[in-house]
């Protein structure tokens, strides 16, 4: 799992689970509240006009993010080829 | 928009003995908490018959509501608190939500949770209930939910939580008595608190507080909750708690030794006061997430797809602004369409009676001037705020409100977050400065729901650069009579609602360069974090909609509207009646504000009027007209074309409109919004600066205008 990039990269359609949350203080909490935590999965599912800020389906809320502050979200991409029993490889 | 809504605010705290005297019997207080946009609003008007303003988006309700609501055991105080999705504060609405469930010591709180993202919610559900024992979880927007094949298994959720779960649909009347007798039997017994399991180390570091926070507060406050707090180091929720309980529970000294103790031993293991925090937080959403495994599921992959492709066109590249500008140049046409009829009918209506009113004073004999005052004066500039403004408010408000209602209005605010951002400001502030489209002082109280102080003022400062409804008929007045009266038809509409379209879009670039020019100079600073809630589109109903925004909003602006035009209208006639000299004040006054007048393409009396205008917007026209009128003998109330005549005949041309357009859009905002912007900032200099900035803008250019045509 060395794919790790922030949550801002993240392109549309794109599902992933959050490794760390590198923001301090205000931020953080903001995030937690809306349960951006270690091991919650998020989804990228829309971008605003000028790419930014950019929507995420997490817990089942969409939430918009500027791409500073999403940014400070590490993530991981959930690999779609494995929960199809290995038959796909990569993502889509 | 707000403008119908008693703000109680803090208060309420204090004044729950008051509420026994409304009803004779014991009124229980219920406080209604929950996420920002889960139908809070929708469901405390259905409980309370009251009407609440609701809308789709998060942060609508920006202070404590109160209504009664009665159930077959017991009458209700329900306290509709603002939206919050924790109860660690930062924003001041968070702040009163949060100091209302902590120490509001209500009977009950019910938290509202919105059935399509059951688990977000279940993070506020489980830290009301660590601190208050009798919560009641209210799973609103149930046929919501079933819509989008989400089933949910409220009873289990119940057996899990151990608290009362209740569904409802606040559309629908019998889960509103299910949700009442589930509130009844809430408040009969004392349930428990929630525990959440934190990781051992903090376990056992509550373990040492708790048993000497209870002594002191016995059963007030829960021990373990104030225990964590400590813990945590949250010292401004502390000062609160100590402030409620009347003992400073950081003070005590069995207490401090503790909180050193666990302290120390936490951090022996590495774990500092902001690790706990993150801690604690995670535990509470880890909790929610085990609540909802196999409550909730979902039938079908894509049950957002919907909302996902309009959002693609309404939030999409090249569709987004265009659309947006469709919207609102179509919501203009089909006003100043609509508006034409009935104001024409209005007009003739008004004639007729005041031709009607003036034989009564002269057959009952009253005397000249009190008929010059009452019908000339105070009748004649009601009849025009009525004729002229009504319809085309009529007609607005409820476009506005389906707007408001569908969700698209966070749409307008993610569009805009961008240009925003780049003037130092919040997205947000798109919200706000489209809650001002209804009226400026609900878009000031409105800009509570931004997070950052100097971004706040930055929204404040600058919200009366967008014409409020009580503009929009004045400018689509002005520019039928001197831009489109000679089209007809189709032609005549399209192009007024073009015009206005361009009006609101030069008002949306100048809101955009005061922001930005204020935060280069009084109001320096970087942007601030931004989140913002999406929500899903709702079918809004249309009907419901309609009636309610006549009769909420509109009828409560034009009377006061007119509450404004009747001294206005006295005051006016007495000044063209009364002289001083050989020539009437009012002459003597316009004479006098001429030169300056003239060098911004106005005149005296248009001065005169934006002057008398300050109570409210609406009766600047009125007031010009029958300042122009009256030396003349035209008594009668007039059509648009020949408003025109009356206008041309005082000297008016294509310039002196544009201006007057320009310092429609940018002068003085109104008093309401004047003392709603003292009363948010509680400073006489930022609310002398939103007097000024608007103005001196409108001053400037009017000027260039006038400048321009001489050339």
């Amino acid at each position: 799992m060395d794919n790790i990039f922030g949550m801002n990269k993240m392109k549309i359609g794109e599902r992933a689970i959050v490794k760390k949350v590198c923001t301090k203080g205000e931020m953080r909490r903001r995030f937690c509240d809306l349960g951006i935590i270690e091991g919650t999965e998020v989804e990228c599912v829309g971008k605003s006009p000028s790419g930014d800020p950019t929507a995420f389906l997490i817990r089942g809320a969409v939430m918009a993010l500027r791409s500073e502050d999403s940014g400070e979200v590490l993530v991981f991409p959930i690999d779609t080829g494995v929960s199809f029993g290995g038959k796909f490889n990569g993502s889509d | 928009m707000g403008l119908t809504k008693s703000s109680v605010g803090q208060s309420i705290l204090k004044s729950k003995s008051a509420l026994h005297n409304v009803y004779n019997e014991e009124v229980k207080t219920v406080a209604l908490a929950g996420n920002p946009n889960v139908g809070k609003s929708t469901l405390f008007n259905a409980l309370t018959g009251m009407k609440q303003h609701t809308g789709n988006w998060a942060g609508k309700t920006v202070d404590n509501a109160k209504g009664y609501y009665k159930t077959a055991e017991n009458i209700y105080a329900l306290i509709d608190i603002p939206g919050t999705y924790s109860l660690i504060a930062r924003s001041a609405e968070e702040e009163c939500a949060r100091n209302f469930i902590c120490f509001g010591e209500s009977d009950a709180v019910v938290v509202v949770c919105d059935a399509t993202c059951l688990e977000r919610n279940m993070n506020l559900v489980l830290q009301t209930m660590e601190i208050c024992k009798n919560t009641v979880v209210c799973v609103n927007l149930m046929d919501e939910a079933e819509r989008k094949g989400i089933s949910l298994d409220l009873n289990e959720l119940q057996k899990r939580l151990g608290t009362k779960v209740v569904g409802v649909t606040a559309k629908n009347k019998k889960s509103l008595r299910d949700f009442g007798k589930v509130l009844d039997s809430a408040v009969k017994e004392v349930g428990k608190e929630y525990k959440i399991s934190y990781s051992e180390s903090i376990e056992r570091a509550i373990s040492l507080l708790e048993a000497p926070i209870k002594r002191i507060v016995g059963d007030r406050l829960s021990a373990r909750w104030l225990s964590l707090r400590l813990l945590s180091k949250e010292e401004k929720l502390m000062a609160e708690a100590s402030m409620f309980l009347g003992a400073e529970i950081a003070e005590d000294q069995e207490i401090k030794k503790s909180l050193q103790t666990a302290l120390f031993g936490l951090s022996n293991i590495g774990i500092t006061p902001d690790k706990i925090r993150d801690m604690v937080a995670s535990a509470v959403v880890l909790e929610a997430e085990k609540l909802i495994k196999g409550t909730v599921s979902y039938k079908g992959e894509e049950r957002n797809s919907f909302d996902r492709k309009a959002d693609k066109i309404f939030s999409g590249k090249y569709t987004a602004y265009p659309i947006m500008l469709l919207l609102l140049g179509l919501v203009f046409w089909i006003t100043v369409e609509g508006a034409n009829y009935p104001s024409a009918a209005l007009s003739a209506l008004f004639s007729e009676i005041e031709v009607f009113l003036n034989r009564m004073f002269r057959y009952f004999g009253a005397p000249e001037f009190l008929r010059g005052i009452l019908v000339d004066g105070a009748y004649k500039v009601s009849s025009w705020v009525v004729a002229v403004m009504l319809p085309p408010m009529a007609i607005f408000f409820p476009f506005f409100t389906l707007l408001e209602d569908s969700g698209y209005l966070p749409r307008i605010a993610y569009n805009l977050d961008a240009p925003f951002k780049r003037c130092s400001a919040c997205g947000k502030q798109a919200l706000t400065m489209s809650m001002g489209f209804g009226c400026n002082a609900a878009g000031v109280t409105g800009c509570r729901i931004i997070d950052s102080k100097r971004e706040r003022l930055l929204a404040v400062l600058t919200n009366s650069f967008v014409p409020c409804n009580g503009k929009f008929p004045a400018l689509i007045a002005i520019i039928t009579m001197f831009f489109t009266l000679s089209l007809t038809g189709f032609y005549s509409s399209a192009v007024s609602a073009l015009m206005l379209l361009l009006c609101v879009v030069l008002a949306v670039i100048m809101t955009m360069l005061a922001t930005k020019m204020l935060s280069k100079t009084l109001l320096k600073g970087v942007p601030s974090a931004f989140t913002l809630e999406l929500p899903p589109y709702r079918k809004p109903k249309i009907l419901e909609v309609f009636v309610r925004s006549v009769f909420d909003r509109t009828l409560f602006v034009l009377g006061r509207a007119l509450t404004a035009a009747i001294p206005a209208g006295i005051i006016l006639w007495l000044a063209a009646n009364i002289s001083v000299g050989d020539t009437t004040v009012l002459r003597a006054l316009s004479d006098f504000l001429d030169p300056f007048a003239k060098l911004i393409g106005l005149d005296g009396v248009i001065l005169i009027a934006f002057v008398l205008g300050l109570p409210a917007n609406e009766i600047v026209i009125p007031i010009m007209v029958m300042a122009y009128t009256s030396g003349s003998v035209l008594t009668e109330t007039a059509s648009i074309a020949e408003l025109k005549n009356i206008f041309m005949a005082n000297g008016w041309n294509e310039v002196t409109a544009i201006c007057v357009l320009i310092f429609f859009l940018f002068h003085w905002p109104c008093a309401t919004t004047l003392l709603t912007v003292k009363k948010e900032t509680g400073s006489f200099k930022w609310s002398a600066l939103a007097f000024l900035i608007p103005t001196v803008t409108g001053i400037l250019l009017c000027a260039l205008v006038s400048l321009l045509s001489k050339i």
